[in-house]
């Protein structure tokens, strides 16, 4: 069997905040996402989920422990990563054709096959019409998208996402989430998942982690045995789904009341 | 239900109508603002010239519109004690638009130089504020001294006008240039300097251009006072001229003169700013 997309041995993390005082931001974590998993991360607010992140980006490096990417240790940024952010990152100044042909560009494709590129890119994403618009002019969900085909048009193995549809109405979230797991359907990478919202974790992911509060430990493990493909709209109401979102509440209700 | 008719009042035709009309009253509402503004302008100057008139102001001192008017009609046709006024006119914008030049993209460097690095800008950034904090102005004697009564010493004073300046706003714009940006560029596969062009630049453009318009008005001021100290030609020195001869009315024609000069240069600015933030929203 070939090494796992990412991995986790017992890290811990020791972050240094900007005043200088030392706190503890992850305890003895392990994780291993294969190649072409979809996992899901949830926990309370504030509790390190996205440290896990920037430990695979290497922005973060571990205090204690190992972080392995395609079997190596994570050193700098890695070409097949890809990273959705919760803020709005694409890049205003540029227009969505320009702003999806960035990946490409920036890795040294000629403009006039990045443009190619970015073209099919949007129209996956269903904004044909809108490459020369600017960010500014479109809505907020349609932004979303142009971060998605930012992010894939780079074909990543391993496919970052950090809350980032948390920003989005409820109906344009579904349909975000819909997107997202077909484009994932076409690409085969493994994706991680940082929300804090557990039905959205669980309607998306192959399996969730729950983290407890801070320091975070990894509490449980869910396998989510719901078959795909999935259909947002409906399998919310599947009664495994709802099986599930209750024992995760449970779990995730002990943190809360300790904070 | 598709058989129902549409009320009168929403048909195209009535739709059309409303919006005539409403168009017409934005464009009413657009003259009588110009018309307002002209009438300002009038009264203020009629009032001027009566007061002149009726020696409750002394126009010895103070002058009145139809002098300075005279003046300036004096200077376009017959030229002024030091040669022709576009002469004068030509002298002073070449160092005011040198100084500027050089000012900025001196500023739009440094600045972009020192956000970019957290040890520079945190050793010089305290040095920089309290140069910004000192009167600049007063340097154009420094330069006078130094340079000569030529073109030199006013490039100089413009510059140090301008530079620290656009150097402010740059460095402020390169710092706050959003963290999200710059992490997304990074993973999409930026190399340091494609980040810099790419993400740190255009995002600090709206800081710099902003400050490009104060500071074309600082370098205007540079040369001005520049020649003032001390020059053979420029709109400065015929200000110093006409301040030696008590004319008033030279004054304020030469002030006229400079506010033309500024107001042409701001145009042209706000047209390249325009071009420039195409990706901004309108409205803010």
């Amino acid at each position: 069997m070939s090494a796992p997309a990412i991995e986790f041995n017992d890290v811990s993390l020791r972050f240094i905040s900007q005043d200088g005082n030392a706190t503890v931001a992850l305890r003895n974590f392990s994780m291993a996402v294969a190649k072409g998993e979809f996992i899901a991360i949830v926990g309370p607010t504030g509790c390190g989920k996205s440290t896990t992140l920037n430990m695979i980006t290497g922005l973060l490096k571990p205090t204690v422990g190992e972080v392995k990417v395609m079997g190596g240790t994570v050193a700098g940024i890695d070409p097949r990563i890809g990273f959705v952010f919760q803020a709005d990152a694409v890049f205003p100044w540029r227009s969505v054709l320009d702003n999806v042909a960035a990946g490409p560009m920036f890795r040294g494709m000629a403009k006039a096959q990045a443009h190619e590129l970015a073209r099919d890119w949007i129209a996956r994403v269903g904004l044909g019409k809108f490459g020369q618009h600017y960010p500014h002019q479109l809505s907020g969900g349609m932004r979303k998208r142009v971060a998605l085909a930012q992010t894939f048009i780079n074909k990543p193995e391993i496919l970052l996402m950090d809350e980032p549809f948390s920003a989005l109405d409820m109906q344009t979230r579904t349909l975000m989430q819909d997107e997202l797991l077909s484009l994932w359907g076409q690409s085969g990478g493994s994706v991680v998942f940082v929300t804090h919202d557990i039905e959205e974790a669980i309607a998306l992911a192959d399996r969730v982690f729950v983290l407890s509060a801070r320091p975070a430990r990894l509490k449980q493990v869910y396998q989510i045995d719901l078959p795909r493909p999935r259909v947002m709209a409906e399998v919310r109401y599947d009664p495994r789904f709802i099986e599930l979102s209750k024992q995760i509440w449970n779990d995730l209700r002990d943190e809360a009341v300790l904070h | 239900m598709t058989d129902m008719a549409l009320p009168a009042v929403l048909s195209d035709e009535a739709l059309a109508k409303e919006s005539e009309a409403a168009q017409a009253k934005i464009r009413g509402r657009r003259y009588m603002i110009i018309g307002l503004r002209f009438a300002v302008l009038i009264i203020a100057l009629g009032l001027w010239e009566l007061a002149a008139n009726k020696k409750w102001i002394d126009p010895f001192f103070y002058a009145q519109p139809s002098t300075i008017w005279a003046q300036i009609v004096d200077w376009v046709q017959n030229g002024t004690s030091q040669g022709s006024l576009w002469r004068q006119v030509e002298v002073t914008l070449e160092e005011t638009v040198i100084g500027f030049l050089i000012g900025s993209v001196a500023g739009v460097f440094c600045g972009i130089v020192l956000g970019r690095n957290k040890l520079l800008s945190d050793v010089f950034s305290l040095y920089i504020q309290i140069a910004n904090s000192i009167p600049r102005v007063v340097l154009g004697s420094v330069f006078v001294i130094a340079l000569g009564l030529g073109m030199a010493s006013k490039v100089a004073l413009a510059v140090v006008m301008v530079f620290f300046v656009v150097f402010n706003n740059a460095f402020q714009g390169v710092r706050e240039a959003d963290k999200y940006l710059i992490a997304n560029a990074q993973i999409l596969g930026a190399s340091p300097r494609q980040l810099t062009t790419a993400v740190v630049i255009p995002s600090a453009m709206s800081w710099i251009l902003a400050s490009l318009h104060v500071s074309f008005g600082f370098a205007l001021v540079g040369a001005v006072v520049g020649e003032f100290l001390g020059a053979k030609e420029g709109i400065g020195l015929l200000i110093a001229t006409a301040q030696g001869a008590f004319n008033a009315a030279g004054v304020f024609a030469a002030m006229i003169v400079l506010a033309v000069v500024a107001l042409g240069a701001d145009f042209l600015l706000t047209r390249l700013e325009k071009r420039l933030l195409k990706w901004r929203p309108a409205s803010f």
